[in-house]
């Protein structure tokens, strides 16, 4: 009966009213200690000493760590050890931990963590893409080049080419509660460790191997968080670290979040990419060979970039079927923050790559950028010949040449754009824009074993119930759409399930929640646990009530066995009489993939989440200045499991992405310094940023796979929603004269305006 | 020696009170209050947000950058007490649960703070309200969603708060080096005693001091008391604003004076700056990218300073000698601005990377008079272009006298060059900040030939 219902967040009513804790206003004894890092002021160096006797004579000072003091190398790296928690000696970018200060009050700590002095040698910082292949500064040993057919051939072939290089700026995470950790030690050195984190299970091993410890030693607990986006999949590792380090030591709890600036120098966020093209396509526009040659600044240490790189090559198609092409990656290495997972995984930029070859192939032959998209998409199911991608996974499911015309219709789309041209002949200095773009994205980690998940239910004798699992809430409504599988699996209504924090003590060896992959994964395993548990209780009510297992039902709060209906509860209370086990786990693991990425070839993904976006713009010619005016949205979530936290993930990551592609832009300068390190300076979209006109509407369909209930994964797909914003905008430039805009994202006002001199050529304008 | 607030509802009484605890920090780690968030420790995410009740009304606040002793006779409302009485919930919160408003829930409290002051003021501009609350989840949709529903319900009447008198400190001393005077003369005698201690108005700028560059503020003298150094008055000639007047106050005030300069108040800071920042702070702190000297200048006003009972008058420009250098003795203080009254010609633009609640990266005021055709006064400034706010004085010259039309701007080309050497940051290049401070005038010429010129004015 909640299946499928538009039910709020589980924690709705504690969210408005204050009462949802994070993980810092977890009531902790009165001695809690309270950690900072003092940061390294240099980009690239080596570190030749360390005084930190003022730190420890500062007031409030109860210890302080060098790399030195700590009980191992405290390595905080998902992926290879290669991120020491403090530095070892090498300085590797501006905005590392050189040293850990343990104090009785946050500010105490902060303080004292600006008072060391520090020696170094300054060596010169590798800090762009072109400082990276100047000096060949990589992850891997060279380039991953994936290809299928003969590109260069077909696109020497081709009636007309383009090419073109677009620059594509990161992203900050700008989670509102920023990174946050604390450790309680417990008897006989065991841990316990509260943390804002997408990855409970990572946190657990990480802490473990710093200390030392066993698995079983450590627990790891994180009711929620105040957003994570990707950004608490890795980077929160080294609060838990220090936190779990200096509780050992001391034998004091020990709490650690970053000031929201130490947050922005300290932790990564998405890669920028660099990407380069080459197409060659028939007058149609339809595309017969591609070339991208994509470069990711990864920073200074490996993190997850390697699978990030990657799901940007995976997604170089997005919707477009490509008979010939060859993508080649760059993962270069720079003493930059470590960039790390954020919404989209890599995806996001890679579907940029493909979105500016079909715009590009649309001006360039007077096209509306909309017909070129439609003659590439990839076949609809039931096509006599169905395409399969680069990387050889046959697209089974593609609906968006039904989801495309749905919103062509919803949006207007063909009388828009003509009396958008209409506006512009009328007004020389403003100037609108609009752009329909697809998304088609892979739903599964790529790295297979990734794709499992267990859970843990409980039934009380009174019929409550309890439920666990490996998934992490980050604000995106996981907990309540599987609460909605639980009611529904027992036929209870929602407030018989009780939602109970991620614990590693409960389920272990969880994946992070990431790629998606939440709901697929928990939903089908709290499923699994929960049809074990019903199966027990129905096989006993039918011994009790003299009919077969299958006439028992579980309805509407009661259960029916043959003639005899009572509550759940009564039914709860006769099973625990007749001894029967209320608690089981479950598990899941995602069926038929299979991957091999150092080819390129197989199917990684379970199936493809889909959407459409089309969003007008107006822009300033004299100033660049910018507004999204209307978006229209059509985002295919499968057959729904909450329609509302579906619609609700949709229009956020519409703006989150849109925001990553407009007004968001993070700066360096020459030393390697973030410049942008605060909401001051580095600004996410504000209320009035939102489109003025936003309808956003599900697809009314199911996934052709046996997901749970045939829903689909939400979190990251539309997102990429948003580069309808960005093509917008470049087609509101071309308004402004006869050239391709050749846009760079972010595309803040200034780069706006510095594209119209481009876009005009020759034409000479009165001052700029 | 002791200060008295109301907090939901109930009285508190403070002594020794260090000066530059924050309200934030009191409330988390003091009363274990932790609805209120940290989320920036800057007053630029509105997480914190308080409402905060006194003579002038209902505000909202980033508790963030509020210092304790600033409370002194306020009524405080956290979001703990936004819920009534056994927890019924206020009805901007019901439309939050309702209209699915909060995913992740740590900007929620702020949001649910900012949404009850503007209900409670029957205030229905939504963006506007919530400018200075972010919020990374939902795009913001379904918030104004739920406040648009929310405004049609009636206002609690647990919200009501009556305002407990100000205590009464000897000498209007908080401790031996923290002070709170009643009177500017007091201030005056004060601050001359004392020239080393930092004026704390509305804090906006000095909370970063203390909570991002962890400055020890040695000696601190609060201007909040002195109600006196808070009126706008106006005569046949002039307009003065008393240094402590807020900005959401200057905001009301300016709308039908010169609209431009209201609108660029607007964008300056959110609901919750504006309500704490004062035009005195903004002129007194001396940064180059303040928004209020450009509108200013260009209107011919002046600063009064004042040191002990001697007054003096320099013009806003004057005031600013340098980057980080003003026009100011040591004791002497900002008391007021001035502004000749005169017919209303203010353009004035503001260009940052986000409209709302953003540093210019270029802001541009013109006082332009155009008689018979010809420009017949100018008086353009800007912010953003150089070390301190500065008035174009080489492209005045190029236009006064010349026809007010395109041809005029394209022969003062050179004489921004004279003017202006902007430097790049991470707001802007100097490239980008010199072609835009030209186009902006040329913007004003073309408002005044009626093109469309606004993109915050087009509609879908």
């Amino acid at each position: 009966m909640s299946l499928r219902q538009p039910l709020p967040h589980d924690a709705a009513k504690l969210h408005v009213t204050g009462a949802a804790r994070y993980v810092d206003d977890i009531p902790l004894p009165a001695n809690t200690l309270h950690l900072a890092f003092g940061l390294s002021q240099i980009a690239h160096g080596k570190l030749l000493s360390l005084n930190l006797d003022a730190v420890r004579a500062a007031p409030g000072v109860v210890q302080v760590w060098a790399y030195e003091d700590l009980p191992s190398a405290c390595d905080c790296g998902p992926a290879v050890h290669d991120e020491p928690m403090l530095c070892d000696g090498t300085i590797h970018y501006l905005g590392q931990p050189l040293f850990l200060v343990a104090a009785d009050s946050h500010l105490a700590a902060r303080k004292a963590a600006r008072l060391a002095e520090v020696e170094t040698e300054t060596l010169t910082p590798i800090l762009t893409i072109d400082d990276a292949l100047a000096a060949n500064s990589r992850f891997e040993e060279g380039p991953r080049i994936w290809s299928s057919g003969d590109p260069a051939h077909a696109i020497a072939n081709a009636p007309n080419q383009v090419e073109g290089t677009l620059e594509l700026g990161g992203q900050e995470h700008f989670y509102l509660e920023g990174q946050a950790s604390a450790a309680l030690p417990l008897e006989d050195g065991d841990i316990h460790v509260h943390a804002s984190t997408q990855h409970p299970t990572e946190i657990q091993h990480k802490v473990a191997d710093a200390l030392g410890l066993s698995m079983h030693n450590v627990r790891v607990e994180c009711r929620r968080m105040g957003g994570g986006f990707g950004g608490k999949e890795s980077q929160g590792n080294a609060l838990a670290i220090a936190c779990a380090v200096a509780a050992a030591a001391t034998g004091r709890p020990a709490k650690m979040r970053y000031d929201r600036d130490d947050d922005f120098m300290i932790t990564g966020k998405r890669h920028d990419f660099r990407i380069t093209y080459r197409a060659g396509f028939d007058d149609s526009g339809r595309v017969s060979g591609v070339e991208f040659l994509q470069y990711a600044r990864c920073g200074w240490a490996q993190d997850l970039s390697l699978p990030v790189a990657d799901r940007a090559m995976l997604h170089a198609d997005n919707a477009y079927h490509l008979p010939a092409v060859r993508i080649e990656s760059h993962r270069l290495k720079t003493h930059t923050q470590s960039a790390t997972a954020f919404r989209g995984f890599g995806g996001p930029q890679g579907m940029v790559g493909i979105e500016r070859v079909m715009d590009h192939i649309a001006h360039q032959l007077g096209k509306d950028p909309l017909d070129v998209r439609r003659v590439n998409y990839y076949a609809p199911p039931g096509a006599a010949a169905l395409h399969k991608t680069p990387y050889g996974q046959t697209v089974e499911d593609f609906i968006l040449h039904e989801l495309t015309e749905d919103l062509v219709a919803r949006s207007g789309y063909h009388q828009r754009r003509a009396a958008i041209a209409r506006w512009n002949a009328e007004n020389p200095i403003l100037k609108k824009g609009i752009a329909l773009t697809p998304v088609k994205f892979g739903i599964s980690f790529t790295l297979t074993h990734l794709n499992q998940a267990g859970a843990l239910v409980h039934v009380y004798q009174d019929g409550s119930i309890a439920m666990n699992h490996g998934g992490t809430e980050m604000g995106q409504g996981l907990f309540q759409k599987v609460a909605q599988v639980a009611a529904h699996g027992f036929g209870v209504p929602i407030d018989r399930v009780r939602i109970t924090a991620t614990d590693t003590a409960k389920v272990p060896n969880t994946s992070a929640t990431a790629a998606s992959s939440g709901s697929d994964l928990n939903g089908a395993a709290v499923a699994a646990a929960c049809a074990t548990i019903r199966a027990r209780m129905a096989a006993h009510l039918a011994e009790l009530h003299q009919c077969t297992p299958g006439d028992v039902h579980f309805e509407n709060g009661r259960v029916t066995a043959g003639a005899t209906e009572m509550t759940f509860d009564d039914a709860a209370a006769l099973c625990h009489h007749g001894r029967i086990s209320l608690s089981a786990t479950g598990f899941y693991k995602t069926p038929d993939i299979v991957w091999d990425r150092i080819k390129g070839q197989g199917r990684p993904f379970y199936y493809f989440a889909y959407g459409a976006a089309c969003t007008e713009v107006v822009f300033d010619t004299m100033t660049g200045e910018n507004r999204i005016l209307r978006a229209d949205i059509v985002h295919d979530c499968g057959a729904s499991l909450n329609p509302a936290l579906d619609l609700g993930q949709i229009e956020g990551a519409y703006v989150q992405g849109a925001g990553w592609l407009t007004c968001e832009e993070l700066v360096w300068d020459q030393t390697g310094r973030l410049r942008t390190h605060a909401p001051s300076t580095y600004k996410i979209p504000a209320c009035s940023d939102r489109p003025e006109v936003f309808n956003v509407s599900l697809w009314k369909g199911q996934n052709s796979q046996p997901t749970i209930y045939r829903s689909k994964a939400v979190g990251e797909p539309p997102f990429m929603l948003g580069i309808s914003a960005f093509l917008a905008l470049s087609d509101a430039l071309s308004a402004c004269g006869p050239n391709y805009p050749n846009l760079n994202a972010p595309a803040t006002a200034e780069r706006l305006l510095l594209a119209i001199r481009d876009v005009r050529a020759t034409e000479q304008t009165a001052l700029s | 020696m002791t200060i008295s607030f109301l907090l939901n509802g109930e009285q508190i009484e403070l002594a020794e009170v260090d000066a530059t605890t924050t309200l934030l920090d009191w409330l988390r780690e003091t009363k274990g209050l932790t609805g209120t968030k940290e989320g920036c420790n800057e007053g630029d995410c509105g997480a914190c947000t308080v409402m905060v009740r006194d003579t002038h009304g209902a505000k909202a606040l980033n508790a963030c950058i509020l210092f304790l002793p600033q409370l002194d006779g306020k009524a405080v409302r956290t979001i703990e007490g936004i819920s009534g009485p056994g927890g019924a919930l206020h009805p901007v919160q019901d439309a939050m649960i309702t209209h699915h408003g909060a995913q992740c829930g740590f900007c929620t409290p702020g949001f649910v703070v900012s949404m009850a002051v503007a209900h409670q003021a029957g205030d229905r501009n939504h963006n506007d309200a919530l400018a200075g609350n972010l919020c990374r989840c939902t795009g913001y949709a379904p918030i104004v969603r739920a406040a648009e529903v929310a405004a049609e319900a009636p206002v609690p009447e647990w919200m009501a708060d009556t305002l407990p008198p100000p205590a009464d400190f000897p000498h209007s001393a908080l401790s031996e080096t923290a002070w709170s005077p009643t009177s500017t003369g007091e201030l005056a005698g004060l601050f001359a005693a004392h020239p080393d201690a930092t004026l704390v108005a509305g804090a906006t700028d000095v909370g970063l001091w203390v909570t991002k560059n962890l400055k020890a503020l040695d000696k601190v003298i609060f201007l909040g008391r002195c109600s006196d150094l808070q009126h706008i008055t106006e005569d046949d000639t002039q307009i003065r604003i008393g240094a402590g007047v807020t900005m959401d106050r200057l905001y009301s005030f300016m709308r039908d004076k010169h609209p431009a300069y209201a609108e660029l108040i607007r964008r300056y800071g959110s609901a919750q700056v504006r309500a704490a920042a004062t035009i005195g702070g903004n002129i007194a702190n001396g940064s180059p990218i303040g928004d209020n000297p450009p509108p200013l200048i260009a209107l011919g006003a002046s600063v009064q300073l004042r040191y002990r009972k001697y007054r003096r008058q320099v013009p806003v420009e004057a005031f600013f000698l340098e980057y980080g250098k003003q026009d100011r003795r040591p004791g002497e203080f900002v008391e007021a601005i001035t502004i000749p009254k005169q017919p209303d010609r203010l353009r004035a633009y503001k260009l940052s990377k986000r409209f709302d609640q953003d540093i210019s990266a270029v802001c541009g005021a013109f006082n332009i008079t155009v008689e018979d055709g010809d420009v017949s006064a100018a008086r353009i400034a800007f912010g953003g272009m150089a070390g301190v706010p500065k008035r174009a004085a080489a492209v005045e010259r190029a236009i006064i006298g010349k026809p007010w039309r395109d041809q005029t701007l394209i022969d003062a080309w050179s004489a921004w060059e004279e003017d202006f050497q902007p430097l790049s940051d991470m707001r802007a290049s100097a490239d980008y900040r010199i072609t835009a401070a030209c186009n902006m005038l040329s913007r004003v010429l073309l408002e005044d030939l009626g093109a469309k010129t606004n993109v915050l004015e087009v509609r879908p």
